[in-house]
């Protein structure tokens, strides 16, 4: 049996369950299962997936049996399968991290249980972008994952909330809208919207046209991927939404679109006209979006403002259009996904235990969560590309690409990625300084979870021992109320702990994995294997 | 292909205003706005099938040619039911927004503004570095409390660094320090 046929059960499975958990809306426990059943079966079967492709290439389905240029296609090749399973892995993880804050701080009725439908079809919606075989899929993909993703931007409806969600909804209704329009152009000129046929039929138009159409999609997909100068509305919003939406949409929002940008660079335009654009764009990602971050005090705004900034490591790697380049540009996709999906949640555990995302109120916490220290510090080194970690790596292949393309802007762009990268490391000391190591008696105006002590074992009033809200001073704090929640779940913190190790594994099977980038690379830059995957053998030789 | 001049006209007076509504920042008129962009996308969609033509699909005796370009009104449908939803979404958004604050604009980032007025000396960061004189500070002291360091005080007084040390290059180091 063709695996392949099964790649559509990775979207229809979380409708199915988000169909299931809003039925189950009263039932918080039954919900939390099913949504969380849902997200391990299609991790399960993209991991299966992932192992057909992983020596055989792309392969295509048809869906309801009409043939390519007219029916829709989902296509998986090596680089979307090792994306769905990253990202199902890091949804899994956020799910779990977000299931225990809601069973810890009991929401039993309120209108975050429609969290659990809604994040379900936000993970259908990254799968379906990521299989999708033609533009308009991609876009149906696009906008199922942004509308779900803003029910979770302002989840709960506070001012801050609705505040950061409208910028967000309107610029990305904007940048929906670009899409389109490339959409309707793209459709207008060649008559098709199925990638592989695009791929052939782009070719054939003026150069004039062909730069318009590449222009369009690159400004749809540069707001969605927050490129600069289009990435001003991501720092914004980002920051105020719930721990795991935060997590999660930093992990994976912008990384679908980086991944639309790979396709076009490869697939539908491969020639380099669009080369040193590009790394001019990258170089100023990075160093703009770095510079931003030093100058934050909110753990939270530093690191979207990073988050920004290494989206142009993978924009410099798609803009060298070599092997090597695109190869490590996979590699730190999956790298920056779990790595920046992890610090995101750790922030959340920092915020639960000390009451304050803002570096100038927190203090101690090294002395005070010993555990917490050292879940921040592995990624917060990966991040900033300290060896021997799976950053370093990325970092590497990159800096590599650009020497062995040789040109001076190839050569600025390795002088602005190491800058940024010591601007990383810069930012994460920061934090590390002031949060972990400094006595909390020098934050500044700590929050009462901060100074409340607990008697420990032996009866002794002691920082280390409190557990529970209940030693909370309940007038000032969050945790007001009578019932006794745990400061820090434990499923919160092992769901944590699971992707700090994920983001391990990457180190240790990194050989591995940058085979598997670099297969993915060749095969996506000779464009054959995909476009005959689709239209059948023979199509892709001109 | 052949195109509809009056769709083309209409198409481009929608795209001008709900440029210009956008800009506004009133959030019912960004709304407007967002409606109106998504409209005059739909009609560029449906100016791609070419002239309107028969119902395909229909009937297999009408030649190919007569027929009507299907797909692009497919697209249309999927983009009104997207914008359909985005729309009510963004208006339950701005409702809240109203219940919220009494305002109907779109409200500045108070952190923003409190990060681009911060100055750039900063207590912590930029002070002297006083040299440390034993590995373990006795008790376990917080910093702010260490009132034998020099550039390290309370934090309201404002730290002039010292002029000489500075030109120096040298950090000062208060002799007696030692509680030894």
């Amino acid at each position: 049996m063709n695996v392949a046929s099964m790649a559509p059960l990775a979207v229809v499975l979380p409708f199915l369950g988000a169909a299931l958990a809003f039925v189950l809306i009263k039932h918080p426990r039954a919900q939390r299962r099913v949504s969380l059943g849902t997200i391990t079966l299609t991790l399960l079967l993209e991991v299966w997936l992932l192992a057909f492709v992983w020596n055989s290439g792309p392969v295509a389905v048809q869906l309801g049996g009409w043939a390519p240029p007219f029916g829709i296609v989902m296509v998986a090749d090596q680089f979307s399968a090792l994306l769905l399973v990253i990202s199902s892995a890091v949804s899994l993880a956020v799910l779990a991290y977000a299931t225990g804050q809601g069973a810890a701080d009991g929401e039993e009725g309120g209108p975050v249980s429609v969290f659990h439908p809604t994040y379900l079809i936000l993970v259908a919606g990254v799968s379906n972008a990521f299989l999708a075989g033609d533009l308009f899929n991609l876009y149906v993909g696009f906008e199922i994952l942004l509308t779900s993703s803003y029910v979770l931007m302002t989840l709960g409806g506070t001012g801050s909330r609705i505040r950061a969600g409208i910028t967000y909804v309107v610029v990305s209704v904007v940048s929906s809208l670009l899409f389109l329009i490339a959409i309707a152009m793209v459709y207008g000129a060649t008559g098709t919207v199925t990638l592989a046929d695009l791929a052939v039929k782009l070719g054939e138009l003026d150069p004039g046209t062909q730069n318009l159409l590449h222009v369009l999609l690159l400004v749809a997909f540069g707001i969605k991927a927050a490129v600069f100068p289009l990435s001003f509305w991501l720092p914004d919003s980002y920051p105020t939404a719930p721990a795991p939406v935060t997590a999660v949409f930093a992990g994976l929002l912008t990384k679908v679109g980086v991944y639309a940008i790979v396709r076009t660079e490869t697939l539908l335009f491969p020639g380099d006209d669009f080369n040193s654009p590009l790394l001019i764009v990258a170089l100023l990602t990075m160093i703009v979006g770095i510079l931003g971050a030093v100058a934050q005090t909110d753990i939270k705004r530093m690191l979207s403002f990073t988050l920004v900034s290494h989206i142009g490591y993978m924009i410099f790697g798609v803009a060298l259009s070599s092997v090597l380049g695109l190869a490590a540009t996979i590699f730190y996709v999956i790298h920056h996904i779990t790595i920046q999906t992890s610090l995101f949640m750790v922030t959340g555990l920092i915020e639960r235990r000390g009451g304050s995302s803002s570096i100038t109120r927190l203090g101690g916490l090294a002395k005070l969560s010993p555990i917490l220290g050292v879940l921040y510090f592995i990624p917060a080194m990966n991040l900033a590309g300290i060896p021997p970690f799976s950053g370093f790596l990325g970092k590497l292949g990159l800096l590599q690409a650009g020497v062995a393309d040789g040109s001076p802007l190839a050569y600025t762009l390795v002088v602005g990625g190491v800058v940024a990268s010591l601007l990383t490391l810069l930012a994460m000391a920061r934090v590390w300084n002031r949060v972990f190591w400094r006595s909390t008696a020098d934050a500044e105006d700590p929050d009462p979870v901060l100074l409340a002590t607990a008697p420990d074992s032996s009866g002794v009033p002691s920082m280390r021992a409190l557990r529970t809200s209940k030693h909370v001073d309940a007038t000032e704090g969050r945790f007001s109320g009578d019932n006794e929640i745990p400061i820090l779940p434990r499923m919160m913190v092992y769901s944590t702990m699971g992707l700090v190790v994920l983001g391990l594994g990457m180190t240790f099977f990194a050989g591995p994995l940058f085979d598997l980038s670099e297969h993915a690379a060749i095969s996506m830059l000779e464009r054959t294997p995909y476009i005959e995957a689709v239209m059948g053998s023979g199509a892709g030789t001109p | 292909m052949s195109v509809n001049l009056t769709l083309l006209l209409v198409m481009g007076v929608l795209y001008a205003v709900g440029i210009y509504l956008l800009l506004e920042r009133s959030l019912t008129r960004v709304l407007l706005a967002l409606m109106l962009l998504a409209n005059a996308t739909n009609l560029l969609l449906l100016t791609t099938g070419g002239y309107a033509g028969l119902a395909p699909i229909f009937s297999k005796d009408i030649p190919a040619s007569e027929f009507n370009d299907p797909l692009p009104q497919a697209f249309i449908l999927t983009s009104i039911v997207i914008s359909f939803a985005v729309t009510a979404f963004m208006l339950s958004l701005i409702y809240r927004s109203w219940l919220l604050s009494k305002a109907d604009h779109i409200q500045v980032d108070m952190e923003d503004i409190r990060v681009a007025k911060q100055e750039i000396y900063d207590d912590e960061e930029d002070s002297e570095i006083a040299v440390e004189i034993s590995d373990f500070h006795e008790n376990d002291q917080p910093l702010a409390k260490r009132e034998t360091v020099p550039g390290i005080g309370p934090k309201k007084t404002p730290l002039a660094p010292d002029a000489t040390s500075k030109h120096n290059g040298v950090h000062p180091v208060t002799p007696g320090k030692d509680k030894e």
